[in-house]
């Protein structure tokens, strides 16, 4: 984290303001976006489709224009920059490698139309192939490589100008899954090497965990929370994030106290339980308990833990380095618990009574109706 | 169990016997024969509707039957003829034999005729000639032809025989290029009074190149608006572009007549709103063939354009200004080549079918306007004259498999590349 810290310098390098973009006047596809991305970091824009992350890409490429509301890049503003003047890399989600163009001719394209010396262009063509290991290949028609070599191609053509900025929407989502992987791996270390800002646009949580310095989660067209992997996968800001990232189990209740970071919740069952604090909630409030799977105790792991709840185990599922367990807990409510198999075989069956164990500081408390479908109208 | 086991290694030994390529063909072989006689019937129907009535009116370009068929034997020795001296007494004598045989039949009066096509006036040579034989006694045959009458001791009328003793010739395929053989069988130039089809063609082409240029500017705004619209939109645009198919070409070809002449709608509309004095001459000339022939056509232009354009994903202009290409030159740079093959194909069909035009220049157009199909009409249906009909479709016929062979050319290339895997 220090040295992504130490590489970006304080003036952010893209900035949206209060940006609104609507298509049909009535619904508003992105809804007052404030988002400041700095300089030479990789933020990936995730959310569930329609949730207006590629809307705002397209608008920072200029192929779409916001309805109202402003965009900077370093510090100029760009909303009337039409695209070619803009200076910013894009891949596509097919590629869009121009198919009636060789592989090298494809790179040439944005040099010649900047009409650079040809000894230049032919050392930048050549060393962009040589970074995406791709340098025998020039010859290729685009139809004749696989896919992967298609999306370094489209990589090295976005890279080939040295573009301000590069943008990428869903450009792994054609690749089969070991590819996708891999790929993500050469990404990120390319990112590291060219220290270039990219703006990555993806709906695979995953895939935004592994490559991201931080990440921008969407949904209904409003950022829901813009924090780097760990902060969003351990402490979700709203419900919508915990049940977006990763696992969630949710335990609605109401707030009895309020002491600093942590609080007393009531659950609906009856059971009262210690969490910490997520969203600003005060006593009387309804909540909504957020905890990973992973991050639940049963039997013999549950002795230390400050909240303990009796219930019955329901099904167990045995996935080699994990057992997923379903838990009833008093009140027919169901959580699923990611044990380690290890310590585990065989302890329990179903139908087992058995103790769980949840720790408050990954018990969050948090606002149910922050990021709830309909509640950010 | 123990049986199974035993018998399965040789069984597997006797597959790989054969080679696997005939296991191949074997397997392969009752599937090619199902599709085969699933086109069978087409491809029946296509060899009598289409392969042989080509065939059998291309091979009329060339075919010199009559004066054969009347005159075998002297024909043959015709052949033999070297053409500078008046041929030797056998050949005198055969002909005389022939002449006498056939006198009277239609056999004789086809070769009659046809011997007229290439000097007037021959035919009344052969009929006086044919009373006078076979020759009377005493008499030899080079006499009796002689007294009949004198044009037989000359070497240029034996030359026109002789020209015509080969049943093959390629005199109506120089005719239609404004060639004739001259009195010694070389190849020169057709008298200015008979040279008019190089004119012809060189309008044809010239015509159908105006036409395709004019579709290929109207009709690439409207196939490119039609692919790049939502499906709503393209499908109502589609069903003006059809519209056209619903009516007859000789009903839209009348309806033109009735809209463009002088008392006609346009020009009383023109008249109307003041914009000219005397009414304008939109028909029967060239601006009417051209106005009908773009509106018949037009349609063939855009469908093979819209095809290929709609398998073009806007997402390459989008990268390409991504890349810093302004709009306008994106789209010529990269999507007007993608959609190269259509516009090929497009502009190849119209052109095709324009040098093949006759209703429209028929009856819009002047006889200035008439293009080669005409006059192949004009000798098919006018003057029984097959061997100039068919050579002009011969060489229309020929033009089209250049231009579709330069077309392949240009365009399977970049197709090749494109989909090659």
């Amino acid at each position: 984290m220090t040295t992504i810290a130490s590489r970006i310098d304080g003036a952010p390098h893209v900035t949206f303001r209060k940006v609104q973009k609507t298509y049909d006047g009535e619904n508003l596809i992105v809804r007052d976006l404030n988002l400041d991305i700095r300089r030479g970091e990789f933020l990936t824009l995730l959310g569930p489709s329609g949730s207006g992350k590629t809307t705002c890409l397209m608008m920072l490429a200029g192929f779409e224009t916001p309805t109202s509301g402003e965009i900077r890049l370093g510090d100029r503003v760009i909303n009337t920059v039409p695209p070619h003047k803009r200076n910013i890399g894009m891949v596509f989600q097919n590629y869009a490698l121009f198919p009636h163009m060789t592989v090298s001719e494809n790179l040439r394209f944005p040099l010649a139309i900047r009409k650079l010396p040809a000894a230049d262009i032919d050392r930048k063509v050549a060393r962009a192939l040589d970074m995406v290991q791709l340098g025998s290949f020039g010859d290729r028609y685009p139809q004749q490589m696989s896919g992967g070599q298609q999306q370094r191609v489209a990589l090295a053509r976005a890279l080939v100008f040295d573009p301000e900025l590069v943008l990428m929407d869903e450009p792994l989502g054609a690749l089969d899954k070991q590819l996708r992987e891999h790929m993500q791996i050469e990404l990120k270390h390319i990112h590291e090497k060219l220290g270039i800002t990219i703006v990555f646009v993806t709906h695979d949580q995953s895939e935004a965990l592994t490559m991201s310095d931080r990440i921008a989660v969407f949904n209904q067209g409003i950022i829901q929370q813009l924090d780097d992997p760990t902060a969003l996968y351990e402490k979700p800001a709203n419900n919508f994030v915990a049940n977006f990232i990763g696992e969630n189990n949710a335990l609605p209740g109401y707030v009895e106290s309020v002491h600093g970071e942590t609080c007393q919740v009531k659950l609906d069952n009856g059971a009262r339980v210690q969490a910490s604090l997520g969203n600003p909630v005060k006593r009387g409030d309804r909540t909504m308990l957020s905890v990973r799977p992973e991050c639940v105790q049963l039997n013999v792991q549950s002795l230390g833990c400050a909240n303990r709840l009796g219930g019955y185990v329901r099904e167990v599922i045995y996935l080699g380095d994990h057992l997923r367990v379903r838990v009833e807990l008093a009140g027919r409510k169901e959580i699923i618990v990611k044990a380690p198999a290890a310590q585990h075989k065989h302890r329990f069956d179903m139908g087992d009574a058995i103790h769980v164990g949840i720790n408050p500081e990954q018990l969050r408390a948090l606002d149910p109706a922050i990021g709830a479908p309909g509640a950010a109208a | 169990m123990s049986q199974l086991t035993a018998t399965l290694p040789q069984g597997m030994a006797a597959e790989a016997a054969v080679p696997l390529k005939t296991q191949l063909r074997r397997a392969e072989r009752m599937k090619k024969l199902k599709y085969g006689a699933l086109i069978a019937p087409l491809v029946v129907f296509l060899l009598f509707t289409f392969v042989w009535p080509i065939t059998a009116l291309l091979k009329r370009s060339v075919d010199n039957p009559e004066i054969v068929a009347a005159f075998p034997a002297t024909s043959g020795l015709l052949r033999a003829w070297d053409g500078r001296s008046l041929p030797s007494d056998a050949v005198f004598a055969s002909f005389a034999d022939e002449m006498g045989k056939t006198r009277g039949t239609p056999v004789f009066a086809s070769a009659a005729k046809r011997l007229n096509m290439e000097l007037p006036g021959f035919r009344t040579l052969m009929m006086k000639t044919a009373r006078a034989m076979p020759p009377a006694d005493g008499q030899t045959a080079r006499e009796a032809f002689v007294a009949a009458d004198e044009r037989w001791g000359d070497i240029a009328t034996w030359q026109y025989l002789g020209r015509n003793a080969s049943p093959t010739t390629a005199r109506y395929l120089l005719a239609s290029v404004d060639r004739k053989y001259d009195d010694f069988g070389k190849v020169v130039r057709a008298d200015d009074d008979e040279a008019i089809y190089v004119d012809v063609l060189k309008r044809t082409f010239g015509m159908s190149a105006v036409v395709t240029i004019f579709c290929l500017l109207l009709g690439f705004p409207l196939a490119y608006l039609m692919a790049t619209q939502p499906a709503r939109i393209a499908n109502v645009l589609m069903i003006f572009v059809l519209l056209p198919f619903w009516t007859s070409i000789l009903v839209r070809v009348a309806a033109w007549l009735v809209l463009l002449q002088s008392e006609g709608l346009v020009n009383q509309a023109l008249r109307a709103v003041g914009l000219i004095e005397k009414p304008l001459q939109l028909v029967f000339n060239s601006t009417g063939v051209y106005i009908a022939m773009v509106h018949i056509l037009l349609p063939f232009m855009i469908l093979p354009m819209y095809s290929v354009m709609k398998g073009i994903s806007p997402a390459y202009v989008r990268a390409a200004v991504s890349l810093g290409c302004p709009p306008f030159q994106s789209f010529w740079k990269v999507y007007f080549p993608q959609a190269l093959p259509g516009v090929g194909a497009g502009g190849l069909l119209v052109f095709i079918l324009c040098m093949g035009y006759y209703i429209t220049p028929a009856l819009l157009g002047s006889p200035k306007e008439q293009m080669a199909s005409y006059f192949v009409a004009f000798y098919t249906n006018q003057t029984i004259n097959w061997g100039m009909a068919a050579a002009l479709s011969a060489i229309l016929f020929a033009a089209t498999l250049v231009l579709y062979m330069v077309y392949s050319r240009l365009v399977g290339r970049q197709e090749l590349a494109a989909k090659a895997r």
